[in-house]
């Protein structure tokens, strides 16, 4: 029995949707034993939210006031010592897991595998490299400790179970203090979130200003769809760099995906190509997003927004 | 001397259409241009304009990889780095090896800052430059979009899920980062000419004495599942039509 570690990412009291389908590939482990790594300043909603994912059997409830809001120079070194015994250790492919997981791997020594699209075996994962362009097949070493990061796009979410037991651990390792937080800004919105939205309507450069990029806020209404970007529209200040959808943006897996004026540079197609049904509509026939669209629609934006929405 | 170290990677140009070997041991490299990272030459200007600022004395650039990797570093200096290092390893190293090593040279060039991109676009890791901070137990600002450095302190904006994130970090420390961090410059002809008499120093990775075995292998490479194209509809109507057929709409 292998026994595995999920690093659960969490805000304002609230576990992320990513964690279920980190459990979702932890679960796809012949014989993995899963427990989740709640650190937190209280985290008791966290860790119920955690412990009723099927397939977890432990929750691990690290309670510091230093663990929030969470900087993973801080919450490293306990994961690095909480992770004493664990085959493998698992963070979400997320900016939170991203940042976090290679320090962790770092402290132990191990190697890390990124973005874990799917678990062939204990030691064979498959991955993307060069922006998705190829799949490698990565073997790791029969008994060797490894971290990875859970390509999240490529899971879904663990369903909901029986409650597992939580477990408060208490973990005696010096912090450093020489990171410090200091501000978030977000753009409050009450649309769905981007990263697990079922719908997402997108917009590029064609839309041509940040007004105009408002444009397809209808649209995203009518449809219940969270709003995303191209990096041209988020570099040309269109869009904030959260909307970001692409390789280095968000990689997301919606069942609808609506690309409004976007071409479809390789950065891009390589966020989306897991969405079920990829809509575009671009002015230019040529554009490369038809070569991957669904239903594609060639004609001006700014004439067929209205219509659609007024069919919708 | 306040230096600033900057890792460059030689990868396929950003550009480049990136294609599965047939028979599955890597990508076709060969004739294929060869560049520094994107976002390693954005962390390089950055290193550049702090040094234009007066917040350091001297950019270093720091390549772990092939010998043709002197390349890349002398586009590091004709872009204005003030030295080069080349530690050369002929074969593919994992981003722990190259963090133990880029940690070797840090504890002999005593940096102020390392800035490195937040990921190679090869292998896509996104892993050396936390991996470093951790060897280093120093802290680490990744994705970084904005960076200010005052006396000993560093504060930096991250893009983040959320949205932009802003940490303080007490240098030394790792910075790693993102696109929008800035525009690098162009290599203008003068500059080639100039940095040929600036020093490029190469060492063997032998020399430095760290473990630099890999432990993962890649047993094979595969071209992705292409999708399908599908339908072109002429109109908002048939377009609707087509979602609704599909339960989408």
């Amino acid at each position: 029995m292998d026994r595995v570690l999920v690093v659960a990412e969490h805000a304002d009291g609230k576990l992320n949707a990513a964690v279920a389908k980190c459990v979702a590939c932890a679960a796809a482990i012949p014989g993995a034993e899963i427990h989740v790594a709640v650190l937190a300043i209280d985290g008791s909603a966290v860790a119920d939210s955690a412990a009723a994912i099927q397939g977890v059997a432990r929750v691990l409830l690290v309670r510091n006031a230093a663990n929030e809001p969470a900087l993973s120079a801080v919450l490293a070194p306990q994961l690095a010592k909480l992770a004493e015994g664990y085959r493998f250790v698992l963070g979400p492919s997320t900016t939170f897991g991203k940042d976090l997981m290679p320090r962790v791997a770092g402290l132990l020594g191990a190697p890390q595998v990124s973005d874990v699209m799917a678990v062939e075996s204990a030691t064979r994962f498959r991955r993307p490299v060069y922006a998705g362009n190829a799949i490698a097949t990565v073997e790791a070493p029969a008994g060797r400790q490894i971290v990875a990061t859970v390509r999240v796009a490529s899971f879904t979410e663990a369903p909901a179970g029986e409650p597992a037991p939580v477990q408060a651990v208490a973990i005696d390792v010096p912090l450093p203090v020489s990171t410090r937080f200091v501000s978030v800004t977000a753009a409050r919105n009450d649309r769905p979130d981007l990263q697990t939205a079922a719908r997402v309507v997108s917009g590029g450069r064609a839309l041509g200003s940040a007004d105009n990029f408002k444009l397809i806020q209808g649209l995203a209404d009518k449809l219940g769809a969270a709003v995303g970007a191209s990096r041209a529209a988020v570099d040309a200040g269109f869009a904030p760099n959260e909307l970001q959808v692409g390789q280095t943006g968000k990689i997301i897996a919606p069942e609808l995906y609506v690309a409004i004026g976007i071409s479809g540079a390789i950065q891009h197609l390589t966020g989306i190509k897991d969405a079920r049904t990829i809509v575009a509509i671009n002015k230019d026939a040529e554009a490369p997003i038809f070569e991957v669209a669904d239903i594609g629609l060639v004609g001006d934006l700014f004439s067929l927004l209205p219509e659609i929405e007024k069919l919708l | 001397m306040r230096t600033i170290l900057v890792g460059i990677k030689r990868v396929i140009d950003y550009n480049v259409r990136v294609r599965v070997r047939p028979d599955g041991t890597g990508v076709v490299t060969d004739g294929v241009k060869m560049s520094a990272n994107p976002f390693d030459s954005i962390a390089l200007e950055e290193a550049l304009r702090l040094r234009e600022r007066g917040e350091a004395d001297e950019v270093l650039a720091v390549s772990v990889g092939p010998t043709e990797a002197q390349q890349q570093l002398r586009d590091a200096l004709a872009m204005g780095a003030d030295r080069a290092i080349l530690v050369k390893a002929d074969a593919a190293l994992e981003p722990l090896a190259v963090a133990r090593a880029l940690l070797a040279l840090v504890k002999r060039e005593t940096p102020r800052l390392v800035i490195l991109g937040k990921q190679a676009i090869d292998d896509d890791c996104s892993q050396t430059g936390q991996m470093l901070a951790a060897l280093w137990e120093r802290p680490q600002a990744t994705s970084a979009s904005k960076l200010e450095v005052q006396g000993e302190v560093a504060r930096v904006t991250r893009e983040v899920d959320a949205g932009l994130e802003t940490l303080e970090v007490d240098l030394p420390a790792v910075i790693t980062t993102d696109l929008r961090l800035n525009e690098p410059r162009y290599i203008k002809l003068p500059d080639i000419m100039k940095a040929k008499k600036k020093p490029l120093d190469v060492i063997e990775l032998a020399s430095l004495g760290v473990d630099a075995a890999p432990e993962l292998k890649v047993l094979k490479f595969e071209a992705p599942p292409q999708r399908q194209k599908g339908i072109m509809v002429k109109d908002a109507g048939e377009l609707v039509a087509a979602l609704k057929q599909r339960g989408l709409a």
